[in-house]
């Protein structure tokens, strides 16, 4: 039987919200980067791609110190937040960037992968047709690359959910407030008799992972279909 | 329609340098694989941008390195047919054809979508998916999104190389059909002599990057008669008369041709090679082929070793080749009177 207390409750429906939100918000700027990426002809385009990819080899921890540092009350971005009266350091916010930070590659490179596969006469077609490049992008690029967007929301979602290590550290571990399922399961694993309730964590977290892959296979199959 | 093209443009080892004047409704850009013809067609549609140099239609200058313009592929109105369809895959045939159309803006508009769908007999398809569509059909949907854009100069890139022998020659009259009626100027990019022929009177023949020669494809057909190893192609568009026997006569010059491949069709097209006239200067007592037509020489022409000779008959026109030994034995000359034996089985059907 799942044991779950009310702080569990709250930690399932902050993952959830933190991983929906950190994959709406990085969605266009993925798009953006995964178009410049594919289509884009200017100089330092290897620089950028170093830069996209990096959060994939870096630890997690360093990116939640690196956004500390720019973030925080006396950071470079973050003074400037401060004096518009925002604050974004140990909220539920700061668990959202420091989640799009890290899953930012992997959206990239899956609606990458979706773009590249796109004929180029396609493209050619839609211009010599009268469509503008923006218009070709919406009309042809995005819906032909439907399935690597796709894909790219369910792993930046899948990442999000188990994200811990930037998130601990720009967001903390306050039950109710910013404690999300990992950060949860990480206190009762350092208590010996919440072994239950950790369990019980465990088997949501599987079981939110099951559905999102799941639905994910189910919507690329439609997909697919209607080829 | 008058097209300038003066350009230059290198990509890796290969090196296009063109400059030609072009005027016309209906020209061919004839030349091998790689020669550089699709690399015109880029830069004449504006996919591509040349290193330097000037291109115009209609006296509207496209590109110029010197006043530094580059009209955008978009406002270019030159529309292209692909060798390969490139369709849409995620919108049905009635959305592709659209495509272009509601990008154009509407005082160019004068090919409508109802008459368009009527010409090319497209009704029936278009709410199938592109998936659901045969070769020839795809081919189809794709001539008629690149007319409904309404362009003012349509390029169409090898479009019948992807389809097999029968559906190109179905596509054909298609094609002939629209741009006679719908009255779009074109160019016909092919490597390909025969469709060339068909689809165009004025041909650019592009070799090695650069233009070799301007001409005419009748022109063309018989200057190139001696390297081809099936010699010229006599195009024959024959109405049919009767069945005779096991073979179908056809109404030709003043009598008639048999023909082992004819049809039930009332009209058929037939491809019949110079190589298989036999020329003889008197009619010979019997004959195992069942053509023999009695024909006066119009004219000769050379091609390399060999002597091209065109022979009437009534409205009727053939070319038959022999090499120069056999003109000088035949006495041919404009004037001379002929027997043009042809076997019923030399005849190749193509629709």
């Amino acid at each position: 039987m799942l044991a779950l207390t009310s702080t569990d409750y709250d930690a399932i429906r902050l993952s959830i919200k933190v991983a929906a939100a950190a994959m709406a918000v990085s969605l266009p700027f993925g798009v953006a980067f995964a178009y410049l990426l594919t289509f884009g002809d200017f100089k330092g385009k290897v620089l950028l791609e170093v830069v996209v990819n990096l959060p994939l080899t870096l630890p997690p921890v360093v990116i939640g110190y690196l956004l500390l540092l720019l973030l925080g009350k006396n950071g470079w971005l973050g003074s400037l937040l401060d004096a518009a009266g925002i604050r974004l350091i140990f909220t539920w916010k700061a668990a959202v960037i420091a989640s799009a930070c890290v899953g930012f590659p992997l959206l990239v490179r899956s609606i990458r992968i979706g773009m590249e596969s796109i004929d180029m006469q396609l493209i050619q077609a839609s211009r010599t047709l009268g469509a503008t490049w923006h218009d070709t992008l919406v009309t042809v690029i995005l819906p032909l690359s439907l399935h690597g967007i796709i894909a790219g929301m369910s792993l930046m979602f899948a990442r999000s959910l188990g994200e811990f290590g930037a998130t601990i550290i720009v967001a903390g571990n306050i039950p109710g407030v910013t404690q999300t399922i990992p950060l949860a399961i990480y206190d009762y694993a350092s208590s010996p008799t919440s072994e239950d309730l950790a369990l019980s964590l465990c088997a949501v977290s599987i079981a939110i992972s099951v559905v999102v892959l799941f639905s994910h296979e189910v919507f690329d199959k439609k997909l697919a279909r209607r080829r | 329609m008058d097209i300038r093209i003066s350009v230059e443009k290198q990509l890796g080892g290969f090196s296009l340098q063109a400059d030609v004047a072009m005027t016309g409704e209906r020209i061919g850009i004839f030349g091998p694989s790689g020669s550089g013809k699709s690399t015109l067609v880029g830069l004449l549609a504006g996919l591509q941008q040349p290193d330097r140099g000037e291109i115009s239609v209609d006296g509207d200058c496209l590109y110029s390195s010197s006043k530094a313009i580059n009209v955008l592929p978009e406002q270019r109105r030159i529309a292209i047919v692909f060798q390969q369809h490139c369709l849409f895959p995620h919108l049905d045939v009635k959305a592709n054809l659209l495509y272009g159309y509601r990008r154009c803006r509407p005082e160019h508009r004068s090919i409508d979508f109802e008459s368009l769908v009527e010409v090319l007999n497209l009704k029936d398809l278009l709410r199938r998916g592109i998936s659901n569509l045969s070769g020839g059909e795809k081919q189809r949907v794709a001539l008629g999104r690149a007319l409904l854009s309404n362009p003012r100069l349509l390029l169409m890139d090898e479009p019948l190389s992807a389809l097999d022998d029968t559906l190109r020659f179905q596509i054909i009259p298609y094609l002939k059909r629209v741009s006679e009626q719908l009255r779009i100027p074109y160019l016909f990019i092919s490597h390909s002599l025969v469709e060339t022929r068909l689809m165009a009177d004025q041909v650019v023949v592009v070799s090695g990057g650069a233009i070799v020669a301007q001409t005419t494809s009748e022109q063309l057909a018989r200057s190139r008669m001696d390297l081809s190893p099936v010699g010229y192609i006599n195009l024959l568009k024959l109405t049919r008369r009767r069945r005779a026997n096991d073979l179908y006569a056809y109404r030709w010059g003043a009598g008639e041709l048999l023909i082992s491949a004819g049809s039930e069709q009332h009209e058929a097209l037939f491809e019949l090679s110079s190589k298989d006239i036999i020329l003889c200067k008197k009619h010979p007592e019997v004959i195992s082929a069942r053509n023999l037509l009695q024909c006066t020489v119009t004219s000769t022409f050379n091609s390399g070793n060999k002597v091209g000779v065109e022979l009437a008959s009534g409205e009727g026109r053939l070319v038959a080749e022999v090499v120069n030994q056999a003109a000088d034995e035949l006495d041919i000359g404009v004037g001379s009177q002929l027997y043009a034996a042809i076997k019923a089985s030399a005849f190749r059907r193509r629709g």
